[in-house]
């Protein structure tokens, strides 16, 4: 009897796993589609750019101040951090360095795919979810007016765009606030500070590959949005899981690209 | 030309091994009101998206100006729907742009028309249902008949040939709801179109329409002018018009028995 009974729970849990496996599966399935279509259909949203500069202003401006106000508190913190070690083996002129190969190489475009999911990410998928749910999608479609033409690709190439500027800014802003904490406050030498760093942040290492990182990202982050609004179920409890799920999904996808993306650029 | 722009013929449609319309067979001839009625989940709205190819009937066709819908790619259907306006149950204005361009819409997307020729075409749909003031608002600022209204005009926008309305009666006030009654009447005349109406509210829809099919059960229960519906003896036709509690439709969803339910000591927990 209680040997059935472990073996009706041991198949029940065996098939929940199953049923969630294959939702899992289908869901990349769907999301792969959707990216091809919306790469399909970009040409249109290009040959009118005007959507997605619209689009820019909503997703990359408007994400700034977030961005600009965390750089500066990073950067700050990361100086303060640095020099505290550095100072321990007498090398607390390289503080410059420290925070500039930080941030460019590493913390610009994670902190700023994390900060874009949280702000951008979860407003695209509200609002395409909520689009959805108020028939403004099926009404396009009635109009012979394809949504992911109109919808998803002028979001996606925004998101594209605004991603490296935003951690390019990230990087920017977060030095300036190493440096005031550094020279100003702690008294580093100044021109050790911007030497130190000019003479040891490499261009190509550490510059583009850092803007690849973010690049990725924002293809990651703006496609797992986009995909969480458009395949939200048509309620309120489905938008608000949609947008759940895209800071979470987006968060966990971009800390575990990060890391085969750095593995791939240290070895090449 | 068939006289009949859209036909359904022997359709069946069904889905989660549910079958929600079983061998049903329409005809809405060209420049006609006809109005498809029935009670709440008879798949009256589903019949609406089956018609604009949004969705494949499991068996039978829907006929659009002699085109079979579900046999045409994308572009046969984007092509088809070029010919159909839809007015949605809530309208389903986009939040995002402004009355006069909600109207413009379906007109900068889908032809080459300078702006000056679409503004004054915008103004003259939004005149045409009184809301020519309105052309600045946001959607949010419109209540449900204006927003209604302005949803109507984006419809009409590119003079279809078949205009789609998906309940556009409910949760309107008296005056809104005349006033869509007489818009839709006389939108349908003026621009030579047909109206496909899918509605539950039985005053207004037969002061408009010209022909009226009744839904029940997956199958076309009655038709006729809503003259011979008015005074239909079937017992259903008869509850739906009259608006009786209990009939052919019961008050109570099918359950168990009442009394042993209530003396059985299992909960619903």
């Amino acid at each position: 009897m209680i040997k059935s009974t472990l073996l009706i729970a041991v198949a029940r849990m065996l098939r929940g796993l199953g049923a969630r496996m294959i939702d899992r599966i289908w869901r990349l399935g769907a999301g792969a589609r959707l990216f091809f279509l919306t790469i399909f259909y970009s040409g249109e949203s290009f040959r009118r750019f005007h959507l997605i500069l619209r689009e820019i202003y909503f997703t990359g401006v408007m994400s700034l101040l977030i961005i600009i106000v965390s750089a500066f508190f990073v950067g700050m913190v990361l100086a303060l951090q640095g020099y505290n070690t550095l100072q321990k083996y007498g090398s607390s002129e390289a503080i410059g360095v420290l925070v500039a190969l930080s941030l460019v190489r590493e913390l610009g475009p994670v902190v700023t795919a994390l900060l874009f999911a949280g702000r951008a990410g979860t407003a695209i998928t509200a609002e395409i979810g909520l689009m959805k749910t108020t028939e403004q999608l099926s009404a396009m479609e009635m109009m012979a007016v394809s949504p992911i033409a109109r919808v998803v690709a002028p979001r996606f190439w925004a998101g594209v765009i605004s991603m490296p500027i935003l951690a390019t800014l990230f990087s920017m802003v977060g030095i300036l606030g190493g440096y005031l904490v550094a020279v100003p406050l702690i008294g580093v030498d100044d021109g050790a500070f911007w030497s130190q760093m000019q003479a040891n942040v490499d261009f190509r290492v550490d510059i583009v590959d850092g803007l690849i990182k973010s690049l990725v990202f924002g293809v990651a982050c703006t496609m797992i949005a986009l995909f969480e609004g458009f395949d939200a179920p048509p309620t309120a409890e489905g938008v608000s899981r949609a947008t759940t799920r895209t800071v979470v999904i987006s968060s966990l996808t971009v800390l575990g690209l990060d890391f085969i993306l750095t593995s791939f650029m240290l070895v090449v | 030309m068939n006289l009949n722009i859209v036909e359904i013929d022997n359709l069946s449609f069904g889905y989660k091994g549910r079958l929600l319309h079983k061998g049903i067979n329409m005809m809405f001839p060209r420049g006609k009101v006809v109005a498809i009625m029935g009670g709440s989940g008879s798949g009256k709205t589903t019949l609406l998206r089956l018609i604009g190819g949004q969705i494949k009937p499991s068996h039978g066709e829907v006929r659009v100006d002699g085109d079979v819908v579900h046999k045409q790619d994308r572009d046969g259907i984007f092509k088809l729907r070029r010919k159909m306006g839809m007015l949605f149950q809530h309208g389903a204005l986009f939040t995002d742009l402004s009355v006069f361009d909600n109207v413009a819409f379906p007109m900068r997307e889908l032809t080459d028309l300078p702006e000056s020729m679409i503004r004054d075409l915008v103004l003259m749909k939004l005149n045409a249902v009184g809301l020519r003031g309105a052309s600045g608002y946001m959607p949010v600022e419109l209540s449900g008949g204006m927003a209604r209204r302005v949803a109507l005009a984006r419809a009409v926008a590119l003079d279809p040939n078949i205009i789609m309305y998906d309940e556009p009666f409910a949760g309107l006030d008296p005056i809104s709801m005349g006033v869509i009654c007489d818009l839709i009447r006389s939108l349908n005349d003026a621009l030579g179109a047909t109206s496909i109406i899918v509605s539950h509210d039985v005053k207004e829809t037969f002061l408009i329409a010209d022909y009226v099919y009744f839904v029940a059960n997956g199958e076309v229960a009655a038709e006729g002018t809503p003259h011979d519906l008015m005074h239909s003896t079937l017992p259903f036709v008869h509850q739906f018009v009259h608006g009786e509690k209990d009939g052919p439709v019961p008050f109570h969803y099918p359950a168990a028995n009442y009394q042993s339910e209530l003396m059985n000591s299992k909960t619903n927990d």
